[in-house]
Formats: C-alpha cells, structure tokens, sequence
C-alpha cells in the first residue's frame, strides 16, 4: 500500500516537474551508506531506492553488487570499469559514456553481507517489474535455485500482480519456500502439508529436500533426527565396506589380495612352508596366508566372525539433514500422501499407453479380422499391406510438401493402393485356394516375402521418415506424470472411427448384408442371388484397404521400412485368435487385452521390453488353451466348423 | 519284417543308395583326399545342406504326414544348436584360459578358472557369472542328452497343451509360431544366459581336435550329418509306414472319422510332434558346429516358415520330396546370395540376383502352391508307374 501511495505521489511529482527527482540526488541523500555499505545501515537505503520506482535502481543495484560503482571525490556515483589507468564511466541517471583517470575515484566494496541484501532487494524489483516476462524469469529463477532470502520478497510481490497466472505461480513458488525456508515451524509445517495434492516434480523434489538424510555409523547411540536405523544383517559385506570407508574397521582382504601376498612371500618354491603347487584351493591359500600373517609378514585376515562382531558393535543409521523432528514427520507424512497420488497417477498414465497400443494393435488387425475371421483366409501377406500404405504415404511427401494436406491425401489414396493389391491377390491367387487353408497361408507367405524384397529394392533398407503435421507434435500433458503425445491421440481417434465404420458397413449396408450372407453360407446366398465370388474380393480389398490406412498411421509414429509390416503380423494374428474369429468386437477385445496387457507387463519389469513381449505371448499361448475360440467365442451352427 | 518294410518302400533303398554315392563322391574330391575338387567351405555348405535335409523330413513326416503345420520346428533345431554350442564354447575356453593361467606362479584355484572362463564368455553382455542353464555345460555327454531332451519335453508339453485342447489348423501354426517368436524374443536378451544377440561363436573348432585340420573336420561333420540323415530317413520310413502310418495318414486327412474309429487322436499327434522335435534338435546339434555361429535370429519365426517353403516346394507327403525341396531351395539359396548367379543386364535396369532372389522365391513359391501342390517330388509320379 505504501508503494503504491509513493508510486502515486512520484507520477504526480514527476508529471508537475519533470526529471525532478533523479537516482543521483537521491543517491546523494545517502551519500555515507552508498559509499561505505554496512548491513544494518544499508536496508534504509534499499527502501528508499525501492519505494523510488525509478527506471535504474534494478541496473544501479545489480552494477553495485558487483562492484562497479565508483564515487568521484566530488561524492559523484558512476557505473564504472577500469580500462588501463583511465575508467569507462556511465552517468547513472543520462546513460552518457565519458573517461576519467581512476585517480580521482573509489570504488564501493558492499561486503557479502551487504551484497546478500542487495540481491534480495533485486529479486523484489525483478518479481514487481511491469514487464510480465521479466517477472515470469524472476520466479523461474527463484524456483530453479531456491534461497531463504528470496522468500520474504517473493510474498510481498504476490499481492499486487495484475496476472492471475504468475501470481499463482508466485504463490505455488512461495509455498515451495515457505516449506523449505519459513523462520516459524507452524509455517514450514503448514506449507508442506498443504503440497500434498501436489504431484509436480518440484514440489516432490522440494519433499525430498527436506527429506534429505545422510548415512552414518557410530559406536554409540547416535543423535540429532535420526530417519531409520538400519539393518546390517541384510548386507554384511555392503555395510562393512562402509565401516571400513569411515575407517572404523581394517580393510578385508579379497581373494586376489590373498593371492598378490602370498606371491610376494614366496620363499624357494614354497609360501610359510606350503608347496606351490598345493595352493590350487582357496583353504590352502587362506592357511598359508594365516600363517604369513602369524610370522607377521602380511596384515591378518578378517573372518566372518571379525566381520559380525564389527558390525555388531555399531549401529548404522540415515539421519535427516534438518533437526527438527516436527517437520520432518510432516514431510514424510506428505511425501506418502503425494507419492499415494503419483501411483493413482501413474496407473492413469497406465492406462492410456496401454489404450494407445491397443488402438495401433486394433488398426493393425482389424483388416486381417475381415479376411481371416469373415472369410476364413489367412493373409501373411497382411503385414505388407501395412507396409505398402506406409510408404504410399511417403511416396505422397515427396510430392505434397505440406504436412497436412499430405495426410489427408495419404490416407484414402493408401486405401486405393492396398484396396487394388487385396483385390489383385484375391484374383490371382486366393480364389484359387479356398478349400485349402493352409496352403492359402503358404502362397500368402510367398507374396509377403517377394513384397518386402521388392520394397526393399525399391526404398532401400534404411528407414524413410513419414512427417506428422505440426498440429501433431507434441503431446498433452495432464500433469508431470500423465502426459500422451497428440499422435497417439489421433491414432486412438483413427481406431474409433474405424470400428464405427466397419461396424456401420457391416450392419447397416446392403454390401455388409451380403458379407454376412456369405460367411454364414455361401451356397445359400449364391441362390438368393448374390455373387459370392464380387462379395469375397470386395471383402479382401476392403480390409487390405484398412492395413493400408493402418500403415498410414503406424508410419506417422514409427519409422517405415519393409520389415514394418513382419513386426506387427504375429501380433495382429494373436489380436485376432485372442478377440474370436469373425467378430469386429472380438477384435476389438483381443487388442485391449494385448495391449493392455503388454503395458502392464512392462511397468512390472520396465526395464526390458523384450522380456514383456516373451511373457505376453506365454500368457497368449496359455490363454488360447482355456479359450480356444478366443474371448467372443462364435456361437451355434458357425462355431461348427 | 526287414523284407516286407523295403517291399513296401522301395525308395528307402534308393534314397540310401543315392546318399551314399553322394557321400563317397564329396569325401573323395575333397581337400582330404588329396583332389581338392569340392574347397572345405564347400564341403561345409554340402554337410550344413544335409542336416537341412534332415529337419525337412521330420517337417515333413508332421505336416506332410500328420497335418500340423508346425512354424516352430526351427525353434527346436536352434535349441539343439545351442546345447551343443555351450559344450562347444564352454570347453574350447576352459582349454584357452587353463593355458594362460599355467603361466601364473601360484596354480589357480577352481573358482578362479570358473571365474576367467565366465569373464570371457559373459564379458559380451557385460556380466561374468555363470547361469543356472549353464550348469552342465561342462559334460559333452549331458549337453548332448540336452539336444534330445529339451527339444523332446518342449515339444512334449507344448503339444499336450494345444491337442489337449483341441487346438487345429491354422490356429495351431499361429500357435507354434508364437512359440518360436517367444523363444527367440527371450533368446535376444542379455540375461537370457545365452550371450543376447551375440549368441555363441568359435563352434567350428571342435576342444579336443585342435591339431586336427579343418578339412578333416568338414569331412567328419559332412559324413556325420549323412549318417544322421540316412539313419533318420530309415526312422521316419518306418513310422509312416505300417498300422501306425495309416493312422497318422488317416488323422491328416479327417481327425475326426479317426477319432469316432476309436483311436486316441491326441496321443499320435504328440508322438509325431516330439518324435520330429527330438530329430530337428539333433539337426541342429549337427548343423551348427558346421556354421560356426548361432544367433537368436536363426531361431525367428520366418525359418520355421521357410522350412515349411522347402517342404512344399519339395512335395509334401513322400520323404524324398522333402530332401530334395531342402537341398535345392538350400542350394540355390546360397548360389544366389552368394553372388554366384550372373547378373542379368535388361539394359535399362541390370537384375541383381542377391537383391532379386528373395521376390523370385516368393513368386515360384506362390507357383508351386497354385499350380504343383504336389511339389517337385510330384514329378516323379510320371516316371514311376503306380500299380493300379
């Protein structure tokens, strides 16, 4: 309120008068505090100069903590750098540069102390500057390199900034210090608490700084605030290591030691009377060493036993960096909280990668659910057809610059391609072999290797990149532990529309009536005037299309390259078997699973991917032995077969 | 007994005669012999193409003969590989470190050679102890028992679990295929124990035979892998023909009218399946001292696939079909990756047979399928006049 009063009276001051107050005369109104600065005297100042609001006090302030003040004999204040015997002056108020001999001038020399409090008084200015981005660097700083200074005048700037967000900024930064550095416990104790719905990286590190503890070992009952005392039985070995860094205790002496002294002491052939050529076990070396060690040639050995009664004999403990037990009771109390929310969050994180990946599994499979589960064809060939729609739509980026239109031209023109190679094999090969499933699995198997050879030969075996539009990049984050890329949004969306659309065509249209038809009986609906031999091609090029569109897709967030379509086919058989051939919904089921369950194997074990995928598909390969027609199992007369 | 089982299968008495004339032949132009005709690497590609043979006929005898389009077949020729492999590594190191350490003043001690030889196998992926599945690997007699019995028990629960559960036809490659891609996935792992992807190298020299050339050595492997083959083709002649022939025949062509026949379906299928397993993994156990290396990529899906290739392009349901598909496909394979098929210049674009050979094969297998189901082995049902 007083800086506004005073900010209140300076416009009016200045408007009536103009350059009537500048920072020299009031520098000179503190001539003595200025020139030779104490802690106690200089906070006088660093009001005033505060409550001014002139344009250079920040620059004055910063330029005076780092020892470039000068004073003229006259008691004239300049910015200044020496250069040779001369000074580079700058009037503080008009900017004009002159020389000067140093002659004629003293530096100011704030000490720490002083310096201290001129950083805090800038950290004041910096947070209530007008210009947003300035105050927005300010709380940048301060919580990338919190002090307990800066906490004072970061509450005092809270109340008067314009900006809702910085000022929630402020206050969230505010709190952070208060936890940390607050004089009075209650406060501290009231901060932290009020950080436990706070699952952001900082305030947790902020917990974990005041939770910072340190090992130790003493013979006697330790003291300060003692976190845990810890167990030494759990790793004997580890904790006399620590013992004996603390030099508490002698060194062990390893096997290799044993060895580099008993082939320091051998004397004729043999080591304290043993033969060399006995030493060839670790109890011979050890007596020899025992007995080195009694002729007082070598340190003795330290047995187990020695180990045990060392570590007996004193206690191990972590104590906290902070003494006073209150607050850290509290902080841990709070840390379980937040950490509490950081699992829930996490499982949510969970849950949307694995919706992700069961989006890709879904697109990936569900073309290969129409051929093999509405027609009974195996595609191995089905991989490629993803490949294919890949690199047509990279084809498409070498032609179409723009991202966006790209896309969209991709996407329906990766359905034509794939459409007329699904319909092309169904010609040409499949037709052929419809009484012979297995061999529609070999000659499929051929076309699939002959593809990728060709892609192969066509693009090369390095990986070609397929650019998602800017609107694409990115990814939203919800909070620092749930975040998902926009991709991967739009691939789930992708996936959705697909169900909605084969779904649609399959239920709602006459060529879907016609499918069905023919799946349930072809002879049937041959005779109510259907031509089953339209209905299967249009059928194999209508989920070729969709792998095409799926490789569209994959294309986007991975790399392609003619072995893209290999990595997804023995999933996507798995998506289908799993759902239950013939069914969109199986499916659908089928990937939910898969990718539900891949994720959740490799949260369990993060570190190795390839061993989620192994247990997966174990799990896989015991699960089809409990259901072997898949979770929606076909019902009735089409189960029969 | 012996006169009926040859009277019924003329072939087995060529298909012997054929391979033993072609074994004396390779042995008596090769380097050891003195011609020098047929080089050691040759030699070794001939005895590597013969074990190929022998995992073709036992992918014959389950899919050919008994219907099961196994794509895991391969899986069980790596396993045998690998057995043989950690022998062959474990004690070829143990012979390396043992000699550097006799240079040490003090003799060392158990752990310590255990220790170094570890250090030297392990040091790949960063790791110097020993895995439990490494326990025996210091016994050429129990790693060989381990050809036979992990392909055999692997096979032997898998099989129970899928006919159990009346697991068929295409639902069964797709299974067999997830096992094989299962095996190979935790095979590419560094704690896997078996080295990662690196998998285990330096087979080709055998502990025990060092001063022995490598030319003698092909020579052995090469006569070895006959044996094996003729001895597993006698085998598999005799299982697929007589009463137990006929009914696997019987359950390729209607499981189920075999079924209602009262014949326990499951326990043939899992017979045929363990049986072709235990003789893929001895393949294997030949095979890979022959090629020197064996990696978790030789195990993937696709060579099981490819063996099913070489099956049916060989003709599917005769034994020999099978060898000769092996042997061909191996063979052609080899020339044209090799870079020993010219290439062939069209003027406005020149075929690079290493670039071109796998669309070819592609193409010709979608050729034989449509048009010669029965395989180049099918040919032969023209020259041989079947009484009618």
């Amino acid at each position: 309120m007083r800086q506004l009063f005073l900010a209140v009276i300076l416009c009016l001051t200045s408007a009536m008068a103009a350059q009537a107050q500048e920072l020299q005369s009031l520098l000179q109104t503190h001539v003595d505090e200025v020139a030779k600065p104490s802690r106690t005297s200089v906070s006088v100042l660093l009001e005033d100069l505060a409550g001014s609001g002139l344009p250079g006090v920040a620059d004055f302030l910063e330029n005076w903590s780092d020892k470039n003040i000068w004073q003229r004999d006259d008691g004239v204040f300049f910015i200044a750098t020496p250069q040779g015997d001369d000074l580079a002056l700058v009037d503080i108020d008009s900017g004009a540069q002159s020389f000067a001999p140093q002659s004629r001038f003293q530096q100011t020399k704030p000490n720490g102390g002083v310096r201290r409090l001129i950083g805090t008084a800038l950290v004041q200015f910096q947070l209530s500057d007008p210009d947003p981005a300035r105050r927005a660097s300010a709380i940048a700083s301060i919580a990338r390199k919190p002090e307990a200074a800066q906490l004072a005048p970061l509450l005092a700037a809270i109340k008067d900034d314009p900006d809702a967000a910085l000022k929630a900024r402020k206050i969230q930064v505010a709190n952070f210090l208060s936890a940390r550095f607050a004089p009075d416990p209650g406060d501290r104790i009231a901060a932290i608490n009020s950080l436990s719905k706070d699952t952001s990286v900082e305030a947790r590190s902020v917990l974990n700084q005041i939770l910072e503890a340190s090992e130790g070992v003493s013979a006697t009952p330790p003291e300060g605030n003692i976190a845990r005392i810890l167990d030494p039985a759990q790793d004997p070995d580890g904790f006399y290591a620590k013992l004996v860094a603390a030099g508490m205790a002698p060194a062990r002496i390893s096997p290799a030691e044993v060895r580099a002294a008993l082939e320091a002491n051998i004397v004729a052939g043999k080591v304290a009377s043993i033969p060399l050529g006995q030493l060839d076990s670790d109890d011979a070396r050890l007596r020899a060493y025992t007995l080195l060690s009694e002729e007082g040639l070598v340190p003795p050995l330290v047995t187990d036993e020695d180990r045990d009664n060392a570590l007996n004999a004193h206690v191990f403990f972590e104590r906290y960096a902070e003494p006073d037990p209150a607050i850290t009771k509290a902080a841990e109390a709070t840390r379980q909280a937040v950490e509490q929310r950081v699992a829930w969050a996490q499982g949510g994180d969970l849950v949307l990668d694995g919706l992700s990946l069961a989006s890709i599994y879904f697109l990936a499979a569900i073309g290969l659910a129409i051929t093999f589960g509405v027609m009974g064809v195996i595609n191995m060939a089905h991989g490629e057809f993803i490949m294919m729609g890949a690199y047509t739509g990279y084809v498409v980026q070498l032609f179409v610059p723009d991202y966006t239109l790209s896309i969209i031209v991709a996407l329906p023109l990766a359905f034509a391609v794939t459409f007329g190679a699904g319909v092309a094999m169904e010609r040409l090969v499949i037709r052929h072999l419809y009484h012979r499933p297995l061999e529609t699995l070999l000659a499929t198997f051929g076309i699939s290797i002959a593809l990728q050879q060709l892609a192969k030969n066509i693009f090369g075996t390095q990986a070609r990149p397929l650019t998602s539009p800017d609107w694409l990049g990115g990814a939203w984050m919800i909070s620092d532990v749930i975040s998902i890329s926009y991709i991967r949004i739009a691939i789930f969306v992708l996936a959705l529309m697909f169900l909605a659309l084969i779904l649609y065509v399959l239920k709602r249209t006459r060529l879907g009536l016609e499918v069905r038809a023919v799946t349930q009986n072809p002879g049937m609906a041959a005779s109510m005037g259907i031509n089953p031999d339209r209905i299967n091609m249009l059928t194999f090029g209508f989920g070729s299309g969709i792998a095409g569109i799926a490789g569209v897709a994959i294309g986007l967030y991975a790399k392609v390259t003619s072995e893209m379509g290999a990595d997804y086919i023995v999933q996507s058989f798995m998506t289908v078997v799993v759902g239950g051939v013939g069914n969109v919904w199986g499916t659908l089921a089928g990937a939910s699973m898969i990718g539900g369950l891949q994720k959740g194997i490799e949260w369990l074990n993060p570190s190795n991917t390839l061993a989620a995928q192994t247990y997966m598909i174990l799990f896989i390969i015991l699960f089809i032995q409990f259901r072997p027609k898949g979770i929606v199992a076909p019902k009735g007369r089409a189960a029969a077969d | 007994m012996k006169n009926t089982f040859i009277a019924q299968n003329p072939s087995v008495l060529w298909f012997l005669l054929a391979l033993g004339l072609f074994s004396i032949g390779v042995t008596a132009l090769s380097e050891v012999s003195g011609v020098g005709v047929i080089s050691t690497s040759f030699v070794k590609v001939l005895g590597k193409m013969l074990c190929l043979c022998l995992i073709a006929i036992a992918m014959d005898v389950v899919w050919g003969y008994c219907g099961i389009l196994s794509l895991g077949h391969f899986a069980f020729f790596g396993i045998g590989g690998y057995a043989v492999g950690m022998w062959l590594m474990y004690a070829r190191t143990e012979g390396i470190v043992l000699e550097s350490l006799s240079t040490q003043v003090i003799p060392p001690t158990p752990q310590e050679i255990s220790d170094a030889i570890g250090n030297q196998i392990f040091g790949v992926v960063g790791s110097s102890d020993f895995p439990m599945i490494w326990s025996f690997a210091d016994s050429l007699f129990l790693q060989l028992l381990m050809v036979v019995l992990i392909p055999g028990l692997l096979a032997l629960v898998f099989g129970w679990l899928a006919f159990r559960s009346r697991v068929t036809g295409v639902y069964l490659s797709i299974l067999t295929q997830a096992m094989t891609l299962a095996l190979s996935l935790y095979l590419f792992q560094n704690d896997s124990g078996l080295r990662g992807n690196n998998g285990l190298s330096g087979l080709q020299n055998i502990p025990g035979f060092e001063a022995t050339s490598q030319a003698t050595l092909s020579i052995a492997f090469f006569l070895a892998s006959s044996f094996a083959l003729a001895a597993g083709y006698v085998f598999f002649a005799w299982v697929v023909s007589g009463k137990m022939g006929s009914v696997v025949k019987g359950i390729r062509d209607n499981e189920a009218r075999v079924r209602f026949l009262g014949y326990h379906v499951e326990s043939y299928k899992l017979f045929v399946f363990t049986i072709t397993a235990i003789v893929s993994g001895i393949a294997g156990a030949l095979y890979y001292p022959q090629a020197g290396i064996i990696n978790p990529g030789e195990i993937a899906p696709i060579a099981s696939i490819y063996l099913a290739v070489w099956v049916a392009i060989g003709g599917r349901g005769r034994l020999y079909g099978a060898v000769i598909g092996a042997a061909l496909v191996s063979l052609l394979s080899s020339w044209f990756t090799g870079g020993g098929a010219p290439n062939i210049n069209l003027g406005f674009y020149t075929v690079n047979w290493t670039d071109w050979w796998l669309v070819l094969l592609g193409f010709s297998f979608v050729a034989v399928t449509l048009f010669f189901p029965k395989g180049i082995g099918g040919l032969f049902d023209y020259l041989v006049r079947k009484p009618q």
